[in-house]
């Protein structure tokens, strides 16, 4: 394995016409590490990942492995392998003949391009689909070929475009927990593309939260769980109730906010003041409903299983979303707490 | 009691019948076949049995007989397949590497394939004329290098078998260019991209990916292109020497029929032609049945 330490991107910029996809990305990856590039769709997460591959050049910007600039090598000589979102399978080549394309075109012995890819479809499960072609596959073993194919040459870096989001719910977590497995077991060096937040915090040890080109946030996933750096950030990381409120009461970054005519406290993050029009944040889980507290009545009840998903709507037309394990329903009148500490305060 | 499984028996026929694909909406069909019958199937199996009805009297096969002993006949096979087949190679080959140019989006794309498609248009007699201004024996060409000294006499590029070469390759190209093209659009690009990040240099990814997926469309353009060129006879007449090197087939079937008025003699050399472009055809389609054929993953 052509192993670095460590692969440093300094300010890696891509333009499209007069638009930046990506605007000076910094980002040092570590060997071994497994980070998510996240945020919605025109963020700017595939441009990096294809810039990183060398499918893409930059315009401003450079990528260093170790102490090797490598932004100006095409793919080829890059070394890295790929996983993309359509798997771009090899339709006349055959699972095992895909898999061993890597292998043939760096000249290896042909016992050891055998030997290689019977273990790689071995550690996919396909082995009794090995000379069938692409197109006689299910989405999740063209998923597996996908990525056989792409960690096969035990690359020193493996990039992942969206890999899952082609696949059913169902499969999709199966596969979550086999592509960290994988990257655990081959001691591999990921970064993965995705607009899901879920998938993100649960495979990665890092997290880019981009938009727009730019990075928000860049944390562990408990990080950018609870500590999201802007509103942006936390209405991608699950806070449904993104609350346009003025500041009553400041007192460090304790804040108190008038929700539905009942004053809230929340933690301010970042520079507000007394007065100011601030974004309240919150996760709907973290609002409860209770005996007292702010008054409002439910209007749509969704039964989720074990939780339901409740919208309530308060006396001044604000509308929260709760998730709840209580039974109610549309119509009935509730008092909702937030709980402590959970009310988060941007500027907006 | 009878009556019952009459009726439940008679949608389920209409049904099987939907299956199949066989409804109402198959009478559509109808003009196209009527069509096809009348303009080609009649006029071919008219010619086939008249073929095998010689003016002159003789077996059967006297008209093929008479074909295939006069050596001034025979020829214009070969004569016909020397000239189509490297026409119709060239003109594949060549669209190739501009074709694969030409795939991607990029300013005036529009204007240069429109200037690549203008010669379809312009019919076999403008290109002769154009031919012959440009690379006759007092065309331009011929001028320039004598001008120059490059040359003592002219160069002969008409009026013999280049000229019908050249007037092919005019006419011909922008057919297998806009089929090329169509056919190499339609080959998703990421698999090329997946080819590099896997190792294979620009030359490997053309060889191991895109050509496996063009070959099939390579094959059915070659075969358009080729049956283009073995029905020559224009430009075999008008800028090739109809008397010998360029004598091709169609113009033998066409004396026969409206110098000798032998129909039945023209028919029998139309069949003859029909026969060797069904050969070509075949060796190409079985060629072409051993390759992938299958999804190559674009819009195509």
């Amino acid at each position: 394995m052509s192993g670095f330490d460590q692969l440093r991107l300094d300010g890696v910029s891509r333009r499209f016409g007069t638009a930046d996809a990506l605007a000076g990305l910094d980002l040092t990856i570590e060997r071994g590490e497994f980070i998510a590039l996240l945020g919605p769709s025109g963020c700017g997460k595939s441009t990096a990942l294809n810039c990183l591959a060398g499918l893409l050049p930059l315009t401003a910007g450079a990528i260093w492995q170790d102490d090797q600039r490598i932004d100006t090598l095409p793919p080829e000589k890059r070394g890295f392998g790929m996983v993309f979102q359509n798997y771009a399978l090899f339709p006349h080549l055959t699972v095992r003949d895909n898999i061993a394309f890597g292998l043939r075109m760096r000249h290896l012995p042909k016992d050891d391009v055998r030997r290689r890819t019977t273990e790689a479809i071995e550690m996919v499960q396909l082995t009794e689909h090995a000379s069938k072609l692409p197109g006689q596959l299910s989405g999740g073993q063209q998923q597996r070929v996908a990525i056989a194919r792409a960690t096969v040459l035990e690359p020193s870096l493996v990039l992942m475009d969206e890999p899952l989001s082609n696949l059913d719910a169902k499969l999709r977590l199966e596969m979550r927990t086999e592509i960290r497995r994988l990257h655990q077991s081959l001691g591999l060096t990921t970064v993965y593309v995705t607009h899901d937040q879920e998938e993100a915090l649960s495979m990665a040890d890092r997290l880019v939260v981009m938009r727009q080109g730019k990075v928000q946030q860049l944390g562990t996933p408990e990080e950018v769980h609870t500590k999201p750096s802007t509103w942006h950030v936390a209405d991608f990381m699950g806070y449904r109730n993104l609350l346009p409120l003025k500041i009553s009461q400041l007192n460090g970054d304790q804040v108190t906010v008038d929700l539905g005519g009942t004053p809230v406290r929340g933690s301010a993050q970042g520079a507000v003041g007394l007065g100011d029009d601030v974004i309240a944040a919150v996760r709907p889980e973290d609002i409860k409903l209770s005996d007292e507290g702010v008054k409002g009545l439910v209007e749509v009840v969704e039964y989720q299983g074990r939780e339901r998903a409740v919208e309530v709507v308060l006396d001044d037309e604000v509308r929260l979303h709760v998730r709840t394990e209580q039974r109610v329903d549309a119509g009935e009148q509730v008092a909702l707490t937030v709980t402590p500490g959970r009310l988060l305060v941007y500027p907006s | 009691m009878s009556a019952i499984p009459q009726q439940t028996s008679q949608p389920t026929w209409q049904h099987r019948l939907a299956e199949r694909g066989v409804d109402r909406r198959l009478w559509l069909l109808l003009p196209a076949t009527v069509f096809v019958l009348l303009l080609f199937v009649y006029p071919f199996l008219y010619g086939l049995s008249l073929s095998f009805q010689p003016a002159n009297g003789g077996g059967v096969l006297a008209n093929y007989d008479k074909f295939f002993g006069d050596a001034y006949q025979r020829d214009t096979v070969a004569t016909t397949l020397k000239i189509a087949l490297p026409a119709a190679l060239l003109n594949v080959l060549a669209a190739v590497p501009i074709a694969f140019r030409l795939r991607g989006r990029f300013r005036g794309k529009r204007l240069l394939t429109t200037i690549l498609v203008v010669p379809i248009t312009l019919g076999t007699v403008l290109t002769a004329q154009g031919l012959l201004n440009y690379l006759g024996p007092t065309g331009w060409l011929n001028r320039i290098l004598l001008s120059l000294h490059i040359v003592d006499d002219p160069i002969r590029l008409t009026n013999n078998y280049w000229g019908v070469f050249f007037s092919l390759v005019i006419t011909g190209f922008p057919f297998a260019f806009l089929l090329v093209l169509s056919y190499l659009s339609g080959i998703d690009p990421t698999l090329e991209r997946a080819a590099a990040t896997l190792g294979a240099s620009r030359a490997q990814r053309f060889r191991r990916i895109t050509l496996p997926l063009l070959a099939p469309g390579l094959a059915t353009t070659f075969l358009l292109t080729f049956v283009l060129a073995f029905s020559v006879f224009p430009s075999a007449v008008l800028v090739g020497n109809p008397a010998g090197s360029t004598r091709v087939i169609s113009l033998a079937a066409y004396q026969a029929a409206y110098e000798q008025y032998d129909y039945s003699y023209a028919s029998a050399i139309a069949m003859v032609m029909g026969a060797v472009e069904l050969v070509v055809v075949a060796i190409v389609l079985v060629w072409r049945s051993r390759l992938y054929t299958g999804s190559t993953g674009g819009k195509g």
